[in-house]
């Protein structure tokens, strides 16, 4: 089981009165894109920040490329090795696209106080490193031309492929999107779309939560439905439209299967 | 590149000359040049805190009050005429060379920065804003009030006869007026060679801090803070490194204030000095350092001018008496701010929109 990236069993988290998530655990493989869906309110974004260290889960165990991580800071899991974006999109909005996505280099990086006082060679290779894998990234999510424009200056679907590059630039094992398609035009979603591709191909393992089930279906290699915080359905794409549980909870009880 | 070359040997020979000519125009304008470097310094540490990592502090001043209070012990009487143990230690009086008091300023300051920055670390906005204000406070009033049981701060007296800086192996004594290739340097004078240095080593520094990966963390965590964690930052330790390292430069500050005054008491340190210091940070340009250093000059300088300015026209005496020319000054100041801060809310020099605005999204 070497290709474990991620391995999640029997999380579960209680809000007050509420069960927001009941033993639910996944397993995701190297490389493959796994897609976590379910209506609204089923625990999709709960789930999210429990792994990503947001929330303090109840329970479960968390591993990380094989090795036990506790998602109880969210700095301590993205130095692990999840890196993750934002539903709505979070950057650093006054610096530069290039500079958002140099602070993701932080964890991956060592240079404190002195070094930048006093302009060791140390500090000023390390310094044109991050810089030139910044504007690399930049140069892969396609906005390679907007290096020196304030995050905030850019258009929204700019902005998101900003978010994806800066969450690349921590060498992320695995990389978490949660919604990425939220708010997006017909186009927009097919660049979004050619992008993920792109990051899977290329090595990367991605967690996608999302919405828009159509791009799930399309790009998922597996899925698992959450429905009122438990885990009603797990498995490809095509075998998950097709179980009865899911079509229960997306479309109400009593409809039948065509 | 050769025209920038150009501004900056006009600028280093004009920076030269100004106290020399603010000397013929007397000793007076030279020392509100230095008070003015001074607020400097104070502006550039304060701007770690508030400009980058967006920290709130009001209580700012408390760092300028310790390294002022340092050094006023460890270079006056005051310690060896209360506690016979230590005159027995030294004979002499206590008598601390600079090159361990700037450096103790510093340290000490930046470790109380650390310790009053851990409590407020779940702060934000108004409510850390609020907390820094009732720490600053609560150091002057330490000051205040620590001269009994035991007699360290001497309460509201203050500590007289602190000692004037000497540069050692040169053997300048920055107390002493002389003269340097024929030209008469007065004591005000040398401060300002020594304080702009200082000002010019700490504009060096946090230019350098600001492009760096600890400057970025913090500009970061300004930003967005849950981005920031999201990314890897410790956000906990960041801050806290920011509090430190802008106490740092109040402590300096604070070191070269005692020196420069000769005398400290806890009236210098008073909440109205750290709003001051805020509002220069402000009004230049938060987080931009040629903006904050703008500010600084200015507010410092403003209070000054205007003092001389009514002296000249005799306002009391135009009015009949009806408008002090203290309460006129202080009218106007808040005038000439609120006049800037609704003509240029960002700050008098702000820093550049990068890259002004996108183009139309590409694909």
């Amino acid at each position: 089981m070497s290709n474990v990236v991620l391995e999640v069993k029997g999380a579960s988290k209680r809000f007050g009165g509420v069960q927001a998530l009941s033993d639910v655990g996944i397993t995701i493989r190297n490389s493959e894109i796994y897609g976590l869906i379910g209506p609204n309110g089923a625990g999709k974004t709960t789930f999210f920040n429990v792994i990503t260290g947001l929330y303090i889960p109840d329970s479960g165990t968390f591993e990380l490329g094989g090795k036990p991580y506790k998602p109880s800071a969210v700095h301590e899991v993205a130095k692990a090795g999840i890196a993750r974006t934002f539903q709505n999109i979070r950057l650093f909005p006054e610096m530069t696209a290039l500079e958002n996505v140099m602070v993701g280099r932080h964890v991956r990086s060592g240079s404190g106080l002195l070094g930048a006082m006093l302009r060791t060679a140390r500090f000023e290779a390390e310094e044109a490193g991050i810089a030139k894998l910044a504007q690399e990234l930049l140069d892969y999510v396609g906005i390679g031309k907007y290096t020196d424009y304030k995050a905030r200056t850019l258009s929204y679907g700019d902005q998101r492929r900003l978010e994806i590059a800066r969450a690349l630039a921590t060498e992320p094992k695995l990389i978490a999107l949660d919604e990425p398609a939220a708010g997006m035009n017909t186009t927009e979603k097919i660049v979004l779309r050619e992008l993920i591709d792109r990051i899977r191909k290329d090595g990367r393992t991605i967690l996608l939560i999302e919405h828009d089930v159509k791009l799930v279906m399309g790009l998922c290699d597996r899925v698992t439905v959450l429905d009122y915080g438990k885990q009603i359905a797990e498995g490809s794409p095509y075998d998950v439209q097709r179980d009865e549980k899911v079509i229960e909870a997306y479309l109400g009880a009593g409809h039948k299967a065509h | 590149m050769k025209n920038k070359l150009v501004i900056f040997l006009l600028a280093g020979l004009g920076l030269l000359v100004l106290p020399l000519l603010a000397q013929y125009a007397g000793n007076f304008w030279v020392r509100i040049i230095d008070f003015a470097l001074l607020y400097v310094l104070l502006a550039l540490g304060l701007n770690i805190v508030v400009g980058y990592a967006g920290l709130l502090d009001l209580g700012y001043i408390a760092f300028y009050a310790i390294g002022a209070y340092m050094f006023g012990l460890l270079a006056s009487p005051h310690l060896a005429e209360t506690f016979p143990a230590i005159q027995s230690l030294f004979p002499g009086g206590l008598h601390t060379p600079i090159w361990v008091v700037i450096p103790l300023g510093a340290a000490i300051a930046g470790l109380a920065g650390v310790i009053l920055g851990a409590p407020t670390l779940k702060l934000r906005g108004d409510y850390l804003a609020i907390v820094t204000l009732g720490f600053g406070e609560i150091i002057r009033v330490f000051l205040n009030n620590l001269d009994a049981p035991v007699n360290i701060t001497n309460g509201p007296k203050g500590l007289l006869k602190i000692d004037s800086l000497k540069i050692p192996f040169v053997g300048i004594d920055l107390g002493k007026s002389g003269s340097l290739f024929g030209f008469e340097l007065s004591s005000v004078t040398k401060y300002y060679f020594l304080f702009l240095a200082i000002v010019l080593i700490s504009v060096l520094i946090c230019y350098r801090l600001q492009r760096s990966r600890i400057g970025r963390a913090w500009m970061a965590i300004r930003e967005d803070e849950i981005a920031a964690k999201a990314m890897g930052i410790n956000t906990r330790n960041m801050k806290l490194l920011a509090f430190g390292m802008g106490a740092t430069f109040g402590g300096v500050s604070g070191v070269l204030f005692a020196t420069f005054q000769g005398f400290v008491s806890p009236e210098s340190f008073a909440l109205q000095e750290s709003v001051m210091v805020v509002a220069m940070v402000v009004l230049g340009g938060i987080g931009h350092i040629p903006g904050v250093i703008l500010g600084a000059l200015l507010l410092a300088a403003l209070p000054e001018v205007l003092r001389w300015v009514s002296g000249e026209l005799d306002l009391q005496m135009l009015t009949g008496g009806r408008l002090d020319a203290a309460i006129l000054r202080q009218l106007l100041i808040a005038l000439a701010m609120i006049a800037i801060m609704l003509a240029r809310p960002r700050g008098l020099w702000p820093s550049p929109e990068h890259g002004k605005a996108a183009p139309a999204a590409a694909s």
